[in-house]
């Protein structure tokens, strides 16, 4: 038996059953991670020592009999989470010497019930991207490779690419993950694993770098559903030091998996069907609504009439959002500092030099958007626009329980491709960014494999706080799919 | 007769607004935990949410919510039952998240008055714009080393009431009754100190001058001016300012200047120059504040009696002149000092030892009401002496400085120093018979016709008595024996 | 709507970014690309709409006051890159 085979879920028995050790699981682990990570560079931070000693704390546990509902679990923490201690960086080099005096409730969640910190996962630079290459950490190499092209080194998606790329490559039996238009179903779907985006507010923000905070979410990413549904209930819950956290009970996400789909109306949203979009995603698509039909669900042409405006909607709010939350990184109280005459050069040079182009990018556009005599053509254009996405949201789930689309318009593609314009890269996002803009949870799950052999997911969204019907019909697909591919570059197989 | 300054080309109207920071009495901070109190050492009041490091989120502080309300309420102003906080967004080394969390487009309390009382006895009613909520910003140190300046956080993040009032005032004087009146309102309702000197309220001052019925000039910001003092005389350097630049050909630019009170004149901010634009959008970390109706009541009907009622009250059930009861409702504390004094006895005779009296007693020794040397029960004991005639005014006098000194209550002090006053007719008879021997040639003078020789005859024989006669027994007595031979 | 170079400068000023002249051109382009891009929100017509903030359409929560936090003077400063004793040390502003 591989451990770092095991799903989170059957590692959790397995520990419960004393068929091996936390510490065990844990080395199989930080062995891995020693072997690949060099190439994937799928973590900034390896905590090795950190996550042996939890890991043996885990066992003592499991031999006290209060071990708690992840003991001993090892999982991977994105940069964005706060983790006290631990420098933090947010993929980026103004975090660089960051080590945060306090741990985000997310990861203190996990912690609390027994979870083991591998380290930090690599991500695109403060979250903004879709291919990880904008970390200043270095990019990330999907593991998944094309069947006919084995040079080309593929990108896991972003930003939580070095999560998703470390879950994949079963470096991590799971993985914490943020989305704020796409980021954890996109690079899930690239990666051929489970992510899940939850209604904005059940997942604490406290402690989570910002960058859009209005859309920003937490959720992890696994290699099952269910994994997911065992890692969101402990990451989920209400948060008083966080206004927008929701105070609602977490209902047992694990049950809701195994719920199935009968008599349940699947929503088929008509404008989901991209130009240019290769045909074999819009058959799985076709595929995934025929397993559902086959499980006993009803599946119903809807519309959202607006989802084309999603994503210029998403470049307007996130930006101008951003703009502001970015605005902390001034070389004063934390991180990097350049050297400088007076104030006003200090924080332009240390800006300037900490900040890698995307992200200036994005400050810029949202500072304009924000200014003196653009703010109604723009932002409040965008927040109207933004209520009308919602809208047809809302009209939507007056007919149906969960809409399927397809998670992203292609499979992951190759460094250095998507790269000339930044609005081709925003493209990625197009499917995934009008769920953001209503709030509601979204979650990635794998299909099948495109021609290439790349995997192909397919995106559950649900009703605000229900993520039970998500985990649900994500599960349902997830049974019919029997994904059971597995990337090239994994443990144990070094390809 | 309205205040203008003369220029050269004529007579300037000056037109004043006054935008005063108030600091919410609370514990802890706006958005955080942290404490409030004044003058700690450096950082040791800040959470990582003040110093907005990486991840950190606000959570709004529900006592200073109802500090606002209770102010606007206090203002007689529109409380909105749905707010909203914004950013304001703007670099400066003591604001830590580069931005500062206020109300732009949604306040928490709407239009509201102030009505200020005048020298001449008028009073006028001053609009007051709005009230928001928001954060104070850090402090920066310049002048502790040659090349660095130095920032403490402390402040940052401390809940301030911005009270923004309508163009409507007129003149220093104007401006200067309503800072303090604000100030008096918002120390009554307990919502804000007003110590203008640890800067718990400062006033921005906004200026334009126009000649007489032209329509408003550009006006300029004069920030943080923290004494009223200091906010008068700005006033007048700004404005006559303004008059020399409009008189000498030039336009006054919109800007945000500085008062120098070493100098008495306003300068140019340079800090300020390129921090126009704000960039406010509703801050997404907080939803929208919603008041809630029963809690509003419920903050209504715990208000205290504002000082215009009190006034009003005072001038009704004490008979008080209004000058009197404005003075003794200035201050809450001398208010309910005066009222524990007049409270059933007599009402202008207490108003005029506390005015008189005591207020010269507490400049004397530097002290406040809160400390008085006297309390307001000893001094009532003091009137209730005087009034069952057991000492006389004069006496009384005598007895209040001792109660000064030594702090005792005046029945004692009257015991031990045997003050109370004489009413056996006996004794009064025989020293008015011993006083008039002695003076047999000013006693014909008075039978003569110089009348006002009796006042002579009464000093002498309250002399003759240690001054504790009783002046209406004494004054029969005298009228008697001068009258004998008289009419 | 489209930025001139110095419209790209001033808001890179606005936003603290030290742009060089050698890269006012570039970042001119992309930023025009993008705000172009955008434009495409012209054709929604949004009379009557009430602009959406947030997505958590709840009302505020509020705490209780308590100091419950700070005291901690040498860990807000621990990260800090220049400090003169209790304070953060910038270079001199002149106000
Ligand atoms: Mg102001
Ligand atoms: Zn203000």
């Amino acid at each position: 038996m591989t451990l770092t085979d095991l799903t989170l879920t059957e590692a959790r028995d397995g520990l419960r059953q004393r068929r091996f050790s936390s510490r065990e699981l844990t080395e199989a682990h930080l062995a891995a991670i020693e072997a690949l990570n060099p190439r994937l560079n799928a973590f900034i931070t390896v905590t090795a020592e950190r996550a042996r000693t939890q890991a043996d704390a885990a066992d003592a546990a499991f031999a006290r009999g209060d071990a708690g509902p992840l003991a001993g679990l090892p999982i991977a923490i994105k940069d964005l989470f706060c983790t006290k201690g631990v420098r933090t960086t947010a993929g980026s080099d103004i975090l660089g010497p960051f080590v945060p005096p306090y741990e985000s409730t997310v990861s203190g969640n996990l912690l609390r019930d027994g979870a083991v910190m591998l380290g930090k996962a690599n991500m695109d630079e403060f979250a903004m991207g879709s291919s990880n290459m904008t970390s200043a950490y270095g990019a990330v190499e999907n593991p998944w490779k094309r069947r006919q092209d084995r040079e080309a080194v593929l990108v896991p998606g972003g930003s939580s690419g070095g999560s998703a790329a470390s879950v994949a490559a079963r470096l991590a039996l799971g993985a914490t993950a943020t989305d704020t238009g796409g980021s954890i179903r996109q690079p899930a779907s690239f990666c051929g694993i489970a992510g899940i985006k939850p209604t904005y507010g059940r997942c604490s923000r406290w402690g989570i770098v910002a960058f859009a905070s209005s859309l920003d979410q937490a959720g992890p990413v696994a290699r099952t559903v269910r994994d997911c549904a065992a890692l969101l209930r402990s990451m989920a819950g209400h948060d008083a030091r966080d206004s927008t956290s929701v105070d609602c009970p977490v209902p047992d996400y694990e049950a809701a998996c195994s719920r199935g789909v009968k008599g349940l109306r699947i929503g088929v949203p008509r404008e989901y069907r991209a130009d240019g979009m290769p045909g074999e995603i819009d058959t799985l698509w076709q595929q995934g609504l025929a397993w559902l039909r086959d499980a006993g669900a009803e599946t119903i042409d809807v519309s959202l009439p607006h989802t084309k405006y999603g994503l210029a909607t998403y470049y307007i709010v996130a930006p101008a959002e951003c703009s502001s939350n970015l605005a902390r990184y001034d070389g004063v109280r934390f991180g990097l500092r350049e050297g400088a005459e007076d104030l006003t050069d200090l924080y332009e040079r240390t800006r300037a030099r900490g900040f890698g182009a995307e992200v200036k990018r994005r400050v810029l556009i949202g500072t304009y958007v924000l200014s003196a005599g653009y703010y109604d053509a723009y932002y409040l254009k965008a927040q109207k626009v933004r209520a009308l996405i919602l809208r047809d949201f809302t009209d939507a789930f007056q007919r149906v329980d969960a809409l399927l689309t397809p998670t992203a318009p292609s499979a992951a593609f190759a460094q250095g491709e998507n790269m000339d314009d930044p609005i081709k890269m925003y493209l990625n996002d197009v499917f995934t960014v009008p769920a953001s803009m209503a709030g509601v949870p979204g979650m990635s799950v794998p299909g099948g494999l495109d021609a290439n052999g790349l995997p192909l997911g397919l995106q559950v969204i649900g009703r605000p706080f229900d993520e039970e019907t998500v985990f649900a019909v994500a599960a349902a697909i997830e049974r019919a799919a029997g994904f059971s591919h597995r990337p090239a570059i994994r443990a144990g197989n070094g390809a | 007769m309205s205040y203008t300054i003369e220029g050269s080309t004529g007579s300037w109207e000056v037109v004043i607004g006054l935008e005063v920071h108030a600091q919410v009495i609370s514990r802890a901070k706006l958005f955080s935990g942290a404490a409030t109190d004044f003058g700690a050492a450096p950082n040791t009041q800040v959470s990582f949410v003040d110093a907005a490091f990486p991840g950190m989120l606000p959570v709004i502080n529900r006592e200073c919510v109802a500090q606002a309300v209770r102010t606007g309420l206090g203002l007689a102003a529109h409380i909105n039952m749905v707010s909203r906080f914004d950013r304001k967004n703007y670099f400066y080394a003591d604001l830590p998240a580069g931005y500062q969390i206020s109300q732009y487009a949604h306040p928490i309390v709407g239009a509201g008055t102030i009505e200020i009382e005048l020298a001449d006895g008028s009073t006028r009613a001053i609009g007051v714009t709005r009230l928001h909520l928001e954060q104070d910003a850090g402090k920066s140190l310049h002048d502790q080393h040659p090349s660095l300046s130095y920032i403490d956080l402390n402040r940052a993040g401390v809940a301030l009431m911005e009270i923004v009032s309508e163009p409507d005032l007129r003149s220093p004087e104007e401006a200067g009754a309503y800072l303090r009146k604000l100030r008096t309102i918002l120390r009554y309702l307990g919502t804000c100190d007003g110590n203008m000197e640890e800067g718990s309220m400062r006033a921005d001052v906004n200026v334009s001058v126009r000649p007489h019925g032209a329509p408003f000039r550009t006006r300029c910001e004069v920030k943080n001016v923290n004494s009223v003092r200091f906010v008068m005389q700005a006033i007048e350097a700004e404005a006559r300012r303004q008059i020399e630049v409009w008189e000498a050909g030039g336009t006054v630019e919109q800007e945000t200047r500085l008062f120098d009170a070493a100098r008495g004149s306003t300068r140019s901010m340079r800090s300020k120059e390129d921090a126009h634009d704000y960039r406010y959008f509703p801050d997404p970390d907080l939803l929208p504040l919603v008041l809630d109706e029963a809690w509003v009541a419920e903050l209504e009907a715990g208000l205290p009696e504002l000082p215009d009622a009190r006034r009003r009250r005072f001038i009704a059930q004490y008979g008080l002149p209004a000058y009197d009861s404005g003075v003794l409702v200035a201050e809450q504390a001398t208010a309910d000092y005066y009222e524990t004094v007049a409270k059933g006895r007599d009402a202008k005779l207490a108003a005029n030892y506390v005015m008189g009296d005591l207020f010269a007693a507490l400049n004397r020794t530097g002290r406040g009401i809160g400390d008085s040397p006297v309390s307001a029960d000893a001094l009532g004991a003091l009137l209730d002496l005087l009034a069952d005639a057991t000492i006389n005014g004069r006496i009384a006098k005598e007895v209040f400085e001792a109660m000064v000194e030594t702090g005792e209550h005046p029945a004692a002090i009257v015991d031990r120093q045997g003050l109370r006053q004489v009413t056996d007719a006996g004794a009064i008879d025989a020293a008015v018979e011993r006083v008039l021997a002695a003076n047999a040639d000013k006693v014909g003078e008075y039978r003569g016709g110089r009348e006002k020789l009796f006042g002579f005859f009464v000093g002498q024989v309250m002399k003759a008595m240690a001054g504790k006669g009783n002046p209406g027994l004494v004054n029969a007595a005298l009228r008697k024996h001068l009258g004998e031979t008289g009419e | 709507m489209s930025l001139d170079p110095a419209t790209v400068r001033r808001i890179a000023r606005l936003a603290r970014i030290r742009v060089e002249e050698s890269e006012l051109g570039r970042l001119q382009g992309e930023l025009n690309g993008i705000l172009g891009w955008i434009e495409q929100l012209n054709e929604v017509d949004v009379t009557g709409v009430e602009p959406l903030t947030g997505v958590a359409q709840v009302a505020l929560k509020m705490r209780p006051d308590a100091v419950t936090d700070g005291g901690m003077a040498d860990e807000v400063l621990a990260n800090a890159p220049q400090r003169a004793g209790g304070f953060f040390a910038v270079p001199k502003v002149v106000e």
